[in-house]
Order: C-alpha cells, then sequence, then structure tokens
C-alpha cells in the first residue's frame, strides 16, 4: 500500500528535512563537543563560539547585528515573548503614566499562525484590548485602516510577514513605516518567510521577528527571536543567566549550530531556490486549475511566497481528498489539525472571505529545496482524477452540476 | 427525526481499490478486533476514527480528571492509532463534528425538551456512520466499511436484497440500533464480529496482541460523559440560550388531579419510577409526557402495559414496502423482549403495531423493530 509506494511530499510549509549539511554540522555538538556554552572551561568556550557562530549566521540572514538574535525553542515560543514580553514591560514602565490608565492595545491580523493568534486571545482574557484587523479576499491587510486602529493605548503591532496557509506577504515596509511613525512597536511573525524571501529588519523597520528552525531545513525544536536593541522586553522564563538572562536555559548548542549553518545555507541559495521553486509552484498551479473544473487559487493576486499555493476544488471535502491523496503517496494539508488530528476548517481562509465549504474544499501545496518536476508531474497526475473521483460521490456537488 | 434518509446511489467508480476497506475505529476493542480480522483475512485495511465530539466544549459537565475511556476522548483517538501502528495500516482522524451535532445530538436533546426518548446512537449509525462516513470511505477509494456492530448482513438471493440479521452472541445484539440502513448502505457494509462472541472477539485481539485487548467497554452514550442526560441536557440547552430554569409543571394522575411538581419534563421517561412516591401504598411510575401542558401524568404500574402503538419513519430492509399486515415479533427498546405482535402498514413510513399481549412502558421517541426469525423486517420510531 501507501508505505510501499515513492512518496512525493509537497507540505515543506509544515515542516523540512534537515539539511544534510545542517545535519554534518550539527552531530559533533552531541557528543565529542558536547560542553555547556555557558561553562568557563575550553570544552565550554568552544561550544560558546559555536553559538556564536550561529548568532551572527541567523543575524546575517535578516540583516540584523548578531546581539540583537535571541535563540528560542521555535516560532511559538518566539512569538509568545515578542507579545507578552511587550506587553507585560509595557505595564511595569507606564504604570504611572496618565497615557496608560486605560488597557494596552494590541493590533494584529485576523489570519495570524494561531501562536500569534491564540497569544492575543489569551492577552484579551487578561483585558488587553486587541484589534483583529480584516483582510481582502487576496489575504492583504489595508493600511489606512491599520493607521486607524492605532490608539494612544496601542503598545504594539504584530503582523505576520507571510502567510503560512495562503503564502501572502503583507507589505511589512509600510507598516513599519506606519509604527515608527505611531512610536509603536512592531513584531512579524516571519516564520514562513525566513529564508523564502529577503528579509532586512532595517528596511522592514521591524522591531522583533520570529524564526523557526524547521521551516528552513534546521531541526525541529530550535528557533530565533530577533530584538532590536533598545527595545523594552520583558523575558518570558526565568532562570540563569544564559543569552543575557534574556532566554534563560542552557542553550541547545547542536540545534543552534544547525539553525546557523541553515541561514547560511538559505542566505546563499535563497534566490536560486526562489527562482527555480517558483516556477514549479506556477506550472503544478496552472495545471491543475486548467484540468480540474471550477478550481481556483486562493490569494493568486497577491505577492506570495515562491513556494506556497492553496487551492480550492469546489464540491470536494478536503479531509477526504488529502487522505485519498495520501494513500496514493502525495503528501500535502489542508485546515489546521486539532489536537485528536482531526481536520478543523481554516480560520484564514474564512478570514479571507470564503464561504465554510469552500474553506474545507481548499488544499495547500508547498514546495521545497528538494521538489523535482518529477515530483509535480506526479501531482498533476494524481490530483485531478481523485477530485474527479470524490465530485463524483458527492452529493452537493453533482446536485450543483445538474442545475448548471 | 426522518428514519428514511435519503441516501444517493452511489456510482461504482473504476478507480476503487478492490478489496480496501475501512474500518470505524473508536479505540475499543471490537473496531480494533475487526481491523486485525480483516488484515488476517488479507484485506487492505484503512482505520478512520470519526472526531465527533469536543469533550471540552461544555465546561460545567467536565468532572475531576481526564475523562477516560469515552468516545472522542483523546485517549480512544490514540488507542485507535496505536492499534493501527501495532497492524501498520494507514489511519486518519476524520472531523464530523458538525454533521454529528446537527444529527445526533441538537435532535437528542429536542427529542428530551418535546417529552420523548429518543435513542442517539441509531441516529449516529442511520446518519453519520453509514452515512458522510461510508462516503468518504468510498471517496477515498475503499470498496466498503467495517465496524464493530454485532450483527450480520447477507444477501437474500431470491428477492436480491440485502437483510440485516440479529448478532449470533444475543447479549451483545445490536440490530436494535441498525434498523435505519438502507438497501445502498447494507450492501457497502460489514459486520465481520456478527458470527463471533464478546469472549472470541477478546480471544482475538489477545492473540493479535492489539494494545487495547483488555479495554473494558464503555457503556454510556459517548457525548456525555457523565452518564448523567439532564445534566447535559441543561448544559446544552444553556449553550444555546435556552433557559430549563423555568421548566417547572404539575405531576397529575390518570383523572387530571394535580399530585405534585416536576422541575421539567425533560427529567423524566415512561415507566420511569424514581421520584414519584407512592399512592395508596402503591409505586406511581410516569404513564405519559404532555409537552404542550408541561406535565407529567403518573399512575399505577398495570396502567403503564399498552398493546398497541403506532410507528412513524419506517424503514423496511428485508421487503419492499408490504401491503397487507402481517405477523412479526417487535422489540421496543434495546432490553426488551421481542414480543408476538400484529403490524398493519398504514402507509409507507407509519405502521400501527398490536401485540398479542400488553408491554410495559412504549416509549415515545424509542424504536419498534420488527423481527422474523433472526431477520429483521424493518423497524420505525414509536410516536
Amino acid at each position: 500500500m501507501a508505505s510501499l509506494m515513492n512518496r512525493v511530499y509537497l507540505d515543506f510549509n509544515a515542516t523540512t528535512p534537515v539539511e544534510p549539511a545542517v545535519l554534518d554540522a550539527m552531530l559533533p555538538y552531541f557528543s565529542a563537543e558536547f560542553a555547556n556554552a555557558a561553562s568557563i572551561h575550553t570544552p565550554g568556550q568552544r561550544a560558546r563560539a559555536a553559538v556564536e557562530t550561529a548568532r551572527e549566521q541567523v543575524a546575517a540572514l535578516i540583516g540584523a547585528r548578531p546581539q540583537e538574535i535571541v535563540f528560542t525553542s521555535g516560532g511559538t515560543e518566539s512569538d509568545n515573548h515578542a507579545i507578552f514580553g511587550i506587553v507585560s514591560s509595557s505595564l511595569t514602565s507606564f504604570t504611572s503614566s496618565t497615557s496608560l490608565t486605560s488597557p494596552p492595545h494590541i493590533i494584529t491580523t485576523a489570519i495570524e499562525h494561531e501562536a500569534v493568534f491564540n497569544a492575543c486571545q489569551a492577552l484579551e482574557k487578561e483585558g488587553v484590548r486587541v484589534t483583529y484587523l480584516p483582510t481582502d479576499r487576496q489575504g492583504l491587510i489595508d493600511l489606512e485602516e491599520l493607521r486607524r486602529a492605532i490608539r494612544p493605548q496601542t503598545v504594539l503591532i504584530t503582523i505576520m510577514h507571510a502567510n503560512n496557509e495562503l503564502g501572502t506577504v503583507q507589505p511589512l515596509e509600510e507598516i513599519g513605516r506606519i509604527a515608527k511613525e505611531a512610536d509603536v512597536y512592531f513584531h512579524t511573525d516571519a516564520v514562513q518567510s525566513a529564508g523564502k524571501i529577503p528579509i532586512d529588519v532595517n528596511k522592514l523597520q521591524v522591531d522583533l521577528l520570529s524564526i523557526s528552525g524547521h521551516k528552513l531545513y534546521a531541526p525541529k525544536g530550535i528557533g530565533a527571536l530577533y530584538v532590536r536593541g533598545g527595545t523594552r522586553l520583558r523575558q518570558l522564563l526565568y532562570g540563569g543567566h544564559h543569552q543575557r538572562g534574556f532566554r534563560p536555559g542552557t542553550e541547545n548548542v547542536a540545534g543552534i549550530v544547525g539553525l546557523g549553518k541553515a541561514a547560511e545555507i538559505a542566505r546563499k541559495s535563497f534566490a536560486e531556490d526562489a527562482r527555480r521553486i517558483s516556477a514549479l509552484r506556477d506550472k503544478l498551479q496552472q495545471g491543475l486549475v486548467q484540468s480540474v473544473p471550477q478550481s481556483r487559487v486562493n490569494g493568486a493576486a497577491a505577492p506570495r511566497t515562491p513556494n506556497t499555493t492553496n487551492i480550492v476544488f469546489p464540491g470536494v471535502e478536503g479531509e477526504a481528498l488529502l487522505i485519498a491523496l495520501d494513500l496514493k503517496g502525495l503528501a500535502c494539508s489542508t485546515g489546521a489539525a486539532c489536537s485528536s488530528g482531526a481536520v478543523e476548517p481554516s480560520h484564514v481562509l474564512t478570514a479571507i472571505g470564503l464561504p465554510a465549504d469552500e474553506a474545507r474544499a481548499s488544499l495547500r501545496f508547498s514546495l521545497g529545496r528538494h521538489t523535482s518536476p518529477a515530483d509535480i508531474d506526479f501531482a498533476l497526475n494524481v490530483v485531478p482524477s481523485a477530485v474527479a473521483q470524490l465530485r463524483e460521490l458527492s452529493p452537493t456537488y453533482r446536485k450543483e452540476a445538474a442545475i448548471l | 427525526m426522518n428514519a428514511a434518509v435519503q441516501f444517493d446511489t452511489l456510482p461504482e467508480r473504476a478507480e476503487t481499490q478492490r478489496g480496501l476497506v475501512v474500518v470505524a475505529m473508536s479505540g475499543g476493542v471490537d473496531s480494533s478486533a475487526v481491523a486485525a480480522l480483516l488484515q488476517q483475512q488479507g484485506r487492505a485495511v484503512v482505520g478512520l476514527t470519526m472526531q465527533l465530539w469536543n469533550q471540552r466544549r461544555l465546561p460545567e459537565l467536565q468532572g475531576d480528571g481526564p475523562a477516560q475511556h469515552r468516545c472522542c476522548s483523546l485517549d480512544d483517538v490514540y488507542d485507535a492509532k496505536a492499534v493501527a501502528q501495532h497492524l501498520d495500516f494507514p489511519h486518519y482522524v476524520v472531523n464530523f463534528e458538525e454533521q454529528f451535532e446537527a444529527r445526533v445530538v441538537r435532535p437528542f436533546v429536542d427529542q428530551y425538551l418535546a417529552g420523548r426518548t429518543p435513542i442517539a446512537c441509531t441516529n449516529c449509525n442511520t446518519d453519520v456512520k453509514f452515512e458522510p462516513l461510508l462516503r468518504m470511505a468510498r471517496q477515498i477509494g475503499a470498496e466498503r466499511l467495517a465496524t464493530g456492530h454485532y450483527a450480520r448482513i447477507r444477501r437474500n438471493h431470491q428477492t436480491g436484497r440485502w437483510e440485516l440479521l440479529r448478532a449470533l452472541d444475543d447479549s451483545k445484539d445490536q440490530s436494535y440500533f441498525l434498523w435505519g440502513l438502507s438497501q445502498e448502505q447494507l450492501s457497502r457494509s460489514d459486520f465481520p464480529l456478527g458470527e463471533l462472541t464478546k469472549e472470541e472477539v477478546r480471544a482475538l485481539a489477545r492473540r493479535a496482541n492489539l494494545p487495547v485487548a483488555e479495554k473494558p467497554e464503555s457503556m454510556e452514550l459517548c457525548f456525555v460523559p457523565t452518564g448523567n442526560y439532564v445534566q447535559f441536557i441543561q448544559a446544552y440547552s444553556r449553550e444555546r440560550g435556552i433557559s430549563l430554569q423555568n421548566a417547572e409543571g404539575e405531576i397529575v394522575s390518570e383523572n387530571g388531579d394535580v399530585i405534585g411538581r416536576h422541575n421539567g419534563i425533560h427529567n423524566f421517561t415512561i415507566g420511569q419510577r424514581k421520584g414519584l412516591g407512592f399512592a395508596a401504598g402503591k409505586p406511581l411510575y410516569v404513564l405519559s409526557i404532555d409537552p404542550e401542558k408541561n406535565r407529567v401524568v403518573v399512575g399505577e404500574d398495570d396502567v403503564l402495559r399498552k398493546t398497541a402503538c403506532e410507528v412513524e419513519g419506517v424503514n423496511w430492509i428485508s421487503c419492499e414496502n408490504p401491503s397487507a399486515q402481517f405477523r412479526a415479533f417487535a422489540k421496543i427498546r434495546h432490553k426488551h423482549e421481542p414480543a408476538p405482535a400484529t403490524i398493519v402498514p398504514l402507509d409507507a413510513t407509519t405502521a400501527k403495531v398490536t401485540f398479542d399481549a400488553p408491554q410495559r412502558a412504549i416509549t415515545p421517541g424509542q424504536a419498534a423493530v420488527f423481527y422474523k426469525g433472526d431477520v429483521v423486517l424493518g423497524g420505525g420510531w414509536l410516536r
């Protein structure tokens, strides 16, 4: 069955494989170079040097200074650190000030990843005010609306760079300018953009930026938060003095080395990767839209990451299509997995105005550095027939077809 | 509730993978044993576990600690996954929460509030397991859906119809909950446990080293983890903005004398004795529930026995709509011993049932299921 087949993996937005060169760089730090990077002795100093090299490599990927990089356990921690950290330091630093007699205010969007969305929801329960900016059909926010949403109490704008489901890229440069003018901290979740499109924290004028290792060919369980020098950010975890006390906990040296190496590879290869991958993505998307009646690309008119396409196949349950394709050897994704592993309707797709049935009928294909033309041909071969079979057995689709 | 659910006739598909069977896996020993059994027979198996109800949805119903061995609890999902991993076949969790609420939970609560005593499992079978789940099974390329039900299906070659039969193990028989299935649904379904006893199923699970071989059986309704229906109905109604605080009404005798007050008709079912006290030294039982007047009518045990009743939403399985009256054994609740009766079809979906001898507590909302020997002729909802 499926386990015996060749698998084609088009779910690189979920996670990526560790690049062999990254793994090679990491391996010594599990055993031969096992020392604690906080230790004073020579082995410890060697581990420290490796961590600091990685810090430089990550900083170079996004145009930051090394001392502005904090290593974390991943994108979720980075997002939580930025959001909770800014809000709680705004509370401690302004309690006596008159401008904040009312609760602090955050501006975010309706299409954020759960790591941002649920952090904002948690703060809302504690009395923090949150504005969830709507987006247009392409998944882009309206800059005028952002401007109008800013209040004297606004302490943070947190808007993702590239959306995980659609790949749409928000106009961060303009958002950064607006935040700067209003003197409000600006955080972006760049988990889906880092390593795929150019990022320069100074050009974008972001104060905080989240990165996840496993989305850019480093391992799971390592990430980074860029914190612009001078940002008043309260720490999330308490412990030793690691990473200037910003993020205590013995450093995950091997993971950090892996993230550094992956960042270095991405910095050198992303322009070439983007050219190659976007050509394959466009071929896949055009082929599917042409061969599957009524199918459309969600967010196609917006700037997008080169590797992502999200396609609605009306009349199909995405969950059934995903399983049917998996059984044929093609891995892609739909909606969001809940704790049991079942699929929940995507809040992103409903937020861009898709009706619930079309949100459920949408599939995400995300390509990666190792996607080959043969992989795309395979997808173009199996997806249209799978959709046709599902539609044949769908009472709603056949009714619609009968009306047409 | 409409038992005669429209199930679109599914066309044959060129792409169906021959022999591929989907097993509906709850995480319990029965459905896990089905997967093992089919695999031993050389069938290609895919497991699907339905996510039906969010157990955290009504927080006031949460007991202390995690809910153990309830359907839809994460433990059960992980158990199903563990079995699939152990036997090495693909397994997926699929979300049917919307369908389950619309077709099972909401009707269940509405029926209780209307003074009836519903059977959620029948709706779940007819309208969820053997409808959207079966369709999904076919959509992902399977020929058939197998479940852990204790019942049997066979083709009658003379009539050409698919028949539903009682399980060989009478103590486990679940045919009472399956009378709503259409010919199309039966033709695509497998009940591999229908020929086995529970002991044989457990032995099979042990022989296959299934991680759930010793798992205790779940007896409660899956979406009411506490087993307390009244509490569930109140919590669910509150979530929908319906207060049952002012649901109080009168308890009356057969001739209308008010003899007490009740705190909502959803607390009562026909034949119930608990909390009603005595009259002239004899225990009192609920005779009927009048939702219009919000009254509970009570009386003595002998008045509770009736000979005739009517059913609606009838589904005939082993025959086309019968034109003439016929004799059969009718079963009016899960634990009822089928009793001889004469069934007179009134129209395509209603029938009158006259028992040879009076039956205790014929309860609206439950089903009457008609048997000839082991064969389920059909069934319908008691009015």
